[in-house]
């Protein structure tokens, strides 16, 4: 058969299962545009490169496949490159196609040439620049495979012109892929878990860490069972929550800088941490100096560059969790825990009684009673979304995810404007799927053209802008640490109502606590994407919180006299 | 201290730009560092020197192993090696010390491999310790111009590459590693 480059690209895809890419066009990808009419692919037209990044990043978080994201050669490359990195951060497997000037011109400042190979390499788990035809097929596949096995991750290709515009005889080779120096597969051997089994029967305090690993292996049910009949308590990672049900008794919540307060004590008084596919963040661990000294550590990871990095552990497992938690299960003992479990209780007890749901109204709307009204309007069974800063962090703590692949966010780049295109990237992976992105008013305006994208590909996804008329978490940061300066971050922002308008869409304004639930409800009930401005008090804080480096155990607590406190915890 | 560090990889475009880019983000000094093929088609050897500690040298051998393109690496620093530098020296040459240089080559069992009415290329090939003494018992003859190629080793013995390193070849420190 005599295809095009462009062609060998879409039989590739296809071949590999892609069902939707999200791009933009360019000169010099758009032989892959012209091609592309031909085969069974949806494409979603961003508005902005970093907007099908951001989808396709969404889409397979969503989905656990693929995303795949494309853009033109120079400016449209380099738009897709902080979508890129926030792949990198958080493991997410994706396969960029970029354009790139034709082979002869590669060196000499082209129109538009970038060496986005060389821009890509610190940001990528891999990365190849294609010049001949022959190569685009065998590339297209390593790329895949790279990107979704063992810790996944972006890989992007970097196809020139004429590679994509030259035609060669060409049949689909589906052997198996050899690449010497990559091997996804390493599993622990059985004195590391006989060692494992030996630590975890010897500790009268024990505690999971429960991370994004655990969801990429598809261990939640290995989890569950670890767990459960070993008694011991579960702490997650902002990435890791709805990899065990936040309602589920032995779970005590989000661990780290906005972990609940107990959470973080219960880390610190623990003899033995069990690390399952997380990565001891900084944002996790506080002072690594004074992080769970009393605690022996386990950790397994499918990346062996993760054990003893951030923390020295005493037992590293490397391989993939949900295999390894299978040969651990195999020989764990049933064990109670009633000393420890009760003793965590207690703690939680002095947080739980001064919970905001608690309190009689004050006639102020706060984020936490929107997205506790989230929750509870729906039932809990929405995909969420957010974008970073406040709103991200009360969402980890109000929004109880009982669901795995339910909870989308940026954590290790912290990206602002991720909210809205994650949401659209896994509605389109999951169309029966209720979503919802929320946003702060600063980061939804990043990226907040993507909703010309939903109007235009007749995807709903409801918006809660939390909006407190400021940057909030750079403004508390402010308010904390540099004296109440507030140095650009109070925002004025748009009519959000008529931007949804001018979209087509439907725009709702909630004020006070009275309409949260009825806009909550209206927005299930419309066809198409509601965006709803929650006009929220304007200069809360998130509480407790570790200030960056310092000890895990010791936060900064809501001050006493103040209305709303710091937990989520509130009665089922 | 030094660490010297052999990585077989990929010849594939760009491997060394990884490498050094890996190095530069991780924050690691690379001291020295060549590259040149192997007896094994399609891979090339790296040997890099780098001063670091020995725990952060296994962080930093499992950061190499990230890289899909290196296919093995290992720490020689605590094995029995056989290390070599060779450096090129042009010194000046007068009429009175000409004499004093090529005794001095002599004993160093180096060789003067271009003369000229005023100067001489000589090259010398041994461990870092052996050129550093040699440059600097020509230093005050008057140095024109110095090229060292930077370090290669080998493990002594005949067993090849991964046995004599810390790692088994697998991409993981012997010790979280099946055994
Ligand atoms: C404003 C803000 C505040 C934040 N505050 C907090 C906070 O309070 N608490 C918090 O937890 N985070 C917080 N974060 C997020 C934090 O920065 C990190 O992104 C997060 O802690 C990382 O979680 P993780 O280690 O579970 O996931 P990842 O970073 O995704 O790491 C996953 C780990 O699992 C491993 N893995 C992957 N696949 C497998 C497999 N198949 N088997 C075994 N292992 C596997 C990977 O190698 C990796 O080590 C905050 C972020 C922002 C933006
Ligand atoms: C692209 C980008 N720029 C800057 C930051 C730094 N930053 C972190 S949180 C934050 C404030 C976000 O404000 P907003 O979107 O209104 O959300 P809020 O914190 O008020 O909920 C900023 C500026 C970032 N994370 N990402």
């Amino acid at each position: 058969m005599k295809l095009t480059g462009a062609q060998i690209l879409w039989e590739t895809l296809v071949r590999e299962g892609v069902e939707v890419v999200f791009g933009y066009p360019g000169g010099a990808n758009l032989p892959i545009y012209d091609a592309m009419l031909d085969y069974p692919v949806r494409h979603v037209l961003t508005r902005h490169e970093q907007g099908a990044a951001h989808m396709a990043d969404g889409y397979a978080r969503a989905s656990g496949r693929v995303g795949v994201a494309m853009a033109t050669s120079g400016p449209g490359a380099t738009n897709l490159v902080t979508g890129i990195a926030t792949a990198m951060m958080d493991s997410s497997p994706v396969v960029f196609i970029t354009g790139q000037v034709a082979s002869r011109f590669i060196g000499f400042d082209a129109f538009q040439e970038t060496d986005v190979t060389g821009i890509t390499l610190p940001i990528t788990k891999h990365n190849y620049l294609v010049t001949r035809t022959e190569e685009i097929g065998p590339t297209l596949r390593e790329a895949f495979y790279i990107a979704r096995t063992g810790r996944p991750g972006p890989v992007l290709v970097d196809i020139a012109k004429d590679a994509q515009q030259n035609a060669i005889e060409w049949e689909y080779n589906g052997g198996p892929i050899k690449m010497r120096g990559y091997r996804p597969d390493l599993r622990p051997g059985t004195r590391q878990i006989q060692q494992a089994l030996e630590m975890i029967a010897a500790a009268k305090r024990p505690l999971i860490l429960a991370g994004q690993g655990v969801l990429l292996s598809n261990a939640m049910s290995e989890l569950r069972e670890f767990a459960e009949r070993a008694n011991i308590p579960v702490a997650m990672t902002l990435l890791g929550i709805g990899c065990f049900p936040a309602t589920h008794p032995l779970n005590l919540g989000m661990m780290g800088m906005h972990g609940e307060a107990w959470v973080n004590h219960a880390i610190q008084e623990a003899d033995l941490l069990l690390a399952f596919g997380m990565r001891f963040d900084d944002r996790v661990t506080g002072n690594v100096n004074t992080y769970a000294r009393n605690a022996r550590k386990i950790h397994i990871d499918i990346d062996p560059a993760e054990i003893n990095k951030n923390i020295k552990v005493d037992l590293g497992l490397v391989g993939d969790l949900r295999d390894t938690l299978r040969q651990i299960l195999e020989h764990l003992e049933p064990q109670e825990h009633t000393d420890w479990l009760a003793h965590i209780t207690e703690m939680k007890g002095d947080s739980a009684v001064r919970d905001v749901q608690n309190l009689p109204p004050d006639g102020h709307l706060y984020a936490a009673h929107v997205i506790h009204d989230l929750w509870r309007t729906t039932g809990g069974n929405v995909l969420v979304t957010t974008d970073v800063g406040q709103h991200q962090m009360w969402s980890a703590q109000y929004f109880k995810q009982d669901h795995p692949h339910m909870w989308i966010t940026s954590g290790g780049l912290g990206t602002m404007g991720f909210g809205l295109p994650s949401a659209i990237g896994a509605k389109i992976a999951r169309p029966d799927q209720e979503v919802w992105t929320i946003v702060g008013d600063g980061g939804f305006q990043m990226t907040q053209a993507e909703l010309s994208t939903a109007a235009q590909e007749n995807v709903k996804v409801n918006v809660a802008i939390i909006n407190n008329g400021f940057l909030g978490m750079v403004r508390q940061w402010q308010e904390f640490f540099y004296e109440r300066r507030y140095a650009a971050t109070p925002m004025r922002s748009p009519d959000f109502v008529k931007i949804a308008e001018a979209h087509g869409l439907t725009g709702l304004r909630v004020t006070t606590r009275e309409e949260v639930i009825p806009a909550i409800q209206r927005a299930g009930r419309t066809e198409g994407t509601v965006v709803i401005d929650f006009r929220v008090e304007q200069e809360d804080s998130v509480y407790p919180m570790v200030p960056t480096g310092a000890d895990l155990h010791n936060m900064i607590r809501r001050p006493v006299p103040n209305r709303i406190v710091e937990t989520a915890q509130d009665e089922i | 201290m030094n660490h010297t560090i052999v990585a077989l990889v990929e010849d594939k475009p760009g491997v060394l730009n990884r490498v050094a880019s890996l190095f530069r983000r991780r924050a690691f000094n690379i001291e020295s560092l060549t590259v040149g093929h192997t007896e094994q088609p399609g891979v090339s050897r790296m040997t890099i020197v780098v001063d670091s500690d020995d725990v952060s040298i296994e962080r930093l051998i499992a950061y190499l192993y990230k890289l899909v393109n290196v296919i093995q690496v290992e720490d020689l620093t605590h094995v029995p090696r056989v290390t070599r530098d060779l450096a090129m020296i042009k010194v000046s040459a007068t009429p009175e010390n000409r004499t004093h240089i090529m005794q001095t080559v002599d004993v160093f069992r180096a060789r003067i491999v271009d003369v000229t009415n005023t100067s001489f290329i000589i090259e010398i090939t041994g461990d870092e310790e052996k050129i550093e003494g040699f440059v600097e018992v020509l230093r005050p003859l008057g140095i024109i111009e110095m090229v060292r190629t930077g370090v290669v080793a080998m493990a002594r013995g005949g067993a090849p590459l991964y046995v004599n390193g810390n790692g088994n070849g697998n991409g993981v420190h012997a010790a979280h590693y099946a055994s």
